[in-house]
């Protein structure tokens, strides 16, 4: 009821929003334009606050104005849950209102498609953005990303890896060594234990349950299923209760009916940023993450859960596969990716001048300040080149994990989908058997997918 | 639900006393006109509630969703939203929670303790009197998020003041016992709301009664049931609706524990969001809303009935 009433405010305010006036057009001498990014000044990615109001919005302006076009930029900034974030975006997005240069995960550009609130750059703003000379520079994954249909969404900002973090002081201590690289979820198990024996800290931890949200799906069940050598959805199937599936379930059963693991973490509303202050206070032995962990979490200038000792006390590995060539088409180790990009907003008023500040933000000198002191992969490979070689986290991320990895389905149901294998994964955590789980999951993903039909069981 | 009340209550009386004459028309109006002053609440309520409610159904008929093809284009359904409702697990054990809520922190808490407390408080003055109304009326004005947001710093696995007197390091009281976390909340909550209709209540029973009483040696509680409590059961049932209903309704539990762990505190509001929102089923969210407004109706109906009673046996 009061969802319908404010579903319906929602539109009835956003449609008289769209209604008023204004000049408008490509030779528009007044230009206001808002830029929307899930990051604030403070607290979640604050870098790219900071960048966005310190670089990117003075810069453009003064651009602007030497052409003569007085441009207003403001910048709406959040600092929430990606899925929060998401249906805010939604929201704005079927109310017709909404910012008009818009970061996502590269994930949510099929259903955005699929729903009409993101058309692909040909037609809007048409030409300017196929002639655009920065797709050059995009490697081949980014431009990837941005692409449903054989049509180009969004600008690529950033690629992403996943891999497992270690603390090398609980490694020492529990005679595991610091240099430590699995080579099958055994000897995930086996480090677990011996990392069991030292008091007050947590062995592993590894993303499960419906609080993580989609961090469950993309750092825990994903890579592990990839690693028994299953993909989520291939040739129109998705993956149900195979033994596949039953053995990833069965290692989240190993670790948290175990005692590898903290099943209340996993349960927490805030379990996951909870995860992190652990780690970073050297009670977690290992944790999955991306590099985005490394980048924005432990990151001793400006991260949410700073390690000051970071580059010495923190080691990576890949993931291996449930056993050496096991992994998806064949692999040893494997990984899963996302992206962010960036999307125009198709009811935008001034389509031209939002790309110009997509070009601006995407721009060599632009993308190369973004990530001054704080380097990530970037989509521009002339970016990457430079700055990658100071932090050799990135390099390893860059060189061998985007090598062995792998990306989930851009379709609208896959979002579904996940919270189903979230779901899975929390039965699991408490005290479930994977076989029941593994039953129970595919149950839901018949509802979801349209039949057995499409389903690899 | 005041649109609901309004009609019902008139027609209660109206049985009383015969039906509406012409000596009854004291502003000389007539029926047009009057109604033509009625005209701009009855579209307000139009625009504002009955329509948002067809179109809940009409959602509710389709399968709507926030991104992907079928937020473009929705088909319609039919039934099979409201039966996968009924079908699916979620829904009862959602609807068994939120029956739990009320009745453990709406009916018995808030009302019951408010009544405890204004009977308590009921001769005092000065310091303590001020004190308590004080407290209980801070728990009730502080904004949802910021009340969260202390709610969470005292019951934190980790940090949380109430480990720290306890001596329990470590017990998670959010995760262990949520729906009794959620309860107790909203207890503290809102009970303000019950303290002070029920302080203005028992102001209202004649001192003379209570008097009376008390010299023929009825014991406080036989006062407060024999002579209080039928002087007040209309108060108690307005109070008992009104607190039934906002707490049906009641989504503040979600800033607590997200409807978690494993969906045992995830009452309906908390259901339909996740549903709606997180998971992008507006259709199937607005079926489930759809469900919800009828217990509530169901609820407002019983009370009603309650209270039409009394005004029946009274005249």
């Amino acid at each position: 009821m009061r969802t319908a009433t404010a579903m319906a405010l929602t539109a009835f305010v956003g449609a008289s929003l769209v209604g008023c006036g204004g000049p408008a057009g490509k030779d528009a001498k007044n230009v206001t334009l808002t830029i929307a990014a899930n990051a604030i000044t403070g607290g979640k990615n604050a870098a790219e606050a900071n960048w966005l109001t310190d670089y990117v919005i003075p810069r453009f302006v003064a651009a602007e104005k030497a052409k003569g076009v007085t441009a207003k930029v403001v910048f709406q900034p959040s600092g929430v849950d990606d899925e929060q974030y998401k249906t805010k975006l939604s929201l704005d997005l079927k109310a017709r209102s909404g910012a008009d240069v818009i970061d996502i995960d590269s994930i949510w550009i099929g259903e955005f498609a699929q729903a009409g609130y993101v058309k692909p750059l040909s037609e809007l703003p048409g030409k300017a953005a196929e002639d655009w000379d920065g797709w050059k520079q995009m490697s081949s994954a980014a431009q990837d990303l941005v692409r449903f249909d054989d049509k180009r969404y969004a600008v690529p900002i950033g690629i992403d890896g996943r891999v497992l973090y270690y603390n090398k002081a609980l490694f020492a201590k529990a005679g595991l060594g610091t240099d430590w690289q699995p080579k099958s979820w055994q000897e995930i198990l086996d480090a677990g234990r011996k990392l069991k024996t030292l008091p007050g800290v947590t062995p592993i931890q590894l993303d499960a349950g419906t609080a993580m949200g989609e961090a469950t799906t993309t750092q825990g069940v994903l890579p592990i299923l990839a690693g028994a050598g299953a993909p989520l959805y291939a040739g129109g199937k998705w993956t149900g209760a195979t033994a596949g599936m039953k053995d990833t379930l069965g290692l989240y059963r190993d670790i948290y009916q175990g005692g590898l693991g903290e099943p209340a973490l996993q349960q927490e509303a805030k379990g996951r940023d909870k995860s992190f202050q652990e780690f970073a206070d050297g009670k977690i032995g290992i944790l999955g993450e991306s590099d985005y962990f490394w980048r924005s979490v432990i990151n001793p200038k400006g991260g949410t859960a700073p390690m000051a000792d970071r580059d010495t006390a923190v080691g990576y590995a890949l993931i291996p596969a449930q056993a050496p060539g096991k992994g998806l088409r064949g692999s040893d180790f494997v990984s899963y990716s996302g992206g962010s990009v960036r999307i125009i907003n198709r009811n935008t008023k001034y389509p031209d001048q939002a790309f110009d500040l997509l070009a601006f933000m995407n721009s060599a000198d632009a993308v190369k300040a973004g990530v001054d002191g704080a380097p990530k992969i970037t989509a521009r490979t002339d970016v990457n080149d430079e700055v990658l070689g100071g932090d050799p986290m990135l390099k390893f991320v860059a060189d061998r994990v985007l090598a062995v990895t792998s990306f989930r389905p851009p379709l609208a149901v896959y979002p579904r989908v996940s919270l189903a294998l979230q779901e899975a994964t929390a039965a699991v955590v408490a005290g479930r058997s994977p076989d029941d789980a593994a039953t129970a999951y595919q149950a839901t993903l018949a509802e979801i997918v349209g039949g057995a039909a499409n389903i690899a069981s | 639900m005041t649109a609901g009340a309004g009609p019902t209550m008139t027609r209660v009386r109206g049985r009383n006393t015969g039906a509406v004459a012409a000596d009854q028309d004291a502003a000389g109006l007539g029926r047009w006109r009057a109604g033509l002053f009625v005209l701009p609440a009855l579209v307000l309520i139009g625009v504002f509630l009955v329509l948002p409610a067809l179109w809940t159904i009409y959602l509710g008929a389709t399968d709507f969703q926030l991104t992907g093809t079928a937020a473009a284009q929705p088909r319609i359904v039919g039934m099979d939203n409201l039966l996968s409702v009924f079908s699916g697990g979620g829904f009862a054990g959602s609807l068994l929670l939120t029956l739990e809520y009320v009745v453990g922190s709406a009916v018995v808490g808030q009302a019951g303790l408010g009544l405890a407390l204004a009977w308590v408080m009921r001769d005092r003055r000065g310091v303590l009197r001020r004190v308590v109304d004080a407290v209980v009326l801070l728990a009730w004005i502080l904004p949802n998020s910021v009340v969260a947001f202390l709610w969470i710093a005292l019951l934190d696995r980790d940090s949380g003041t109430l480990n720290a007197l306890l001596g329990t390091p470590g017990f998670g009281w959010l995760l262990r016992y949520p729906m009794l976390s959620i309860i107790v909340f909203n207890i503290w909550r809102g009970t303000a709301f019950s303290q002070m209709l029920y302080s203005a209540a028992l102001a209202n029973v004649p001192r003379s009664q209570l008097e009376t009483a008390r010299l023929t040696g009825a014991t406080p509680w036989r006062q407060l049931w024999d002579v209080v409590l039928p002087q007040i059961r209309g108060h108690v049932l307005t109070n008992l609706l009104l607190v039934s209903l906002w707490t049906f309704n009641d989504f503040t539990p979600f800033l607590l524990t997200a409807g978690g762990p494993d969906h045992r505190s995830e009452t309906l509001p908390v259901f339909v969001y996740v549903t709606a929102l997180t998971g992008g089923q507006l259709g199937l969210g607005a079926a489930i809303s759809f469900v919800m407004l009828l217990v509530n109706l169901v609820i407002a109906f019983g009370y009603l009935r309650l209270l039409g009673r009394r005004k029946d046996g009274a005249a």
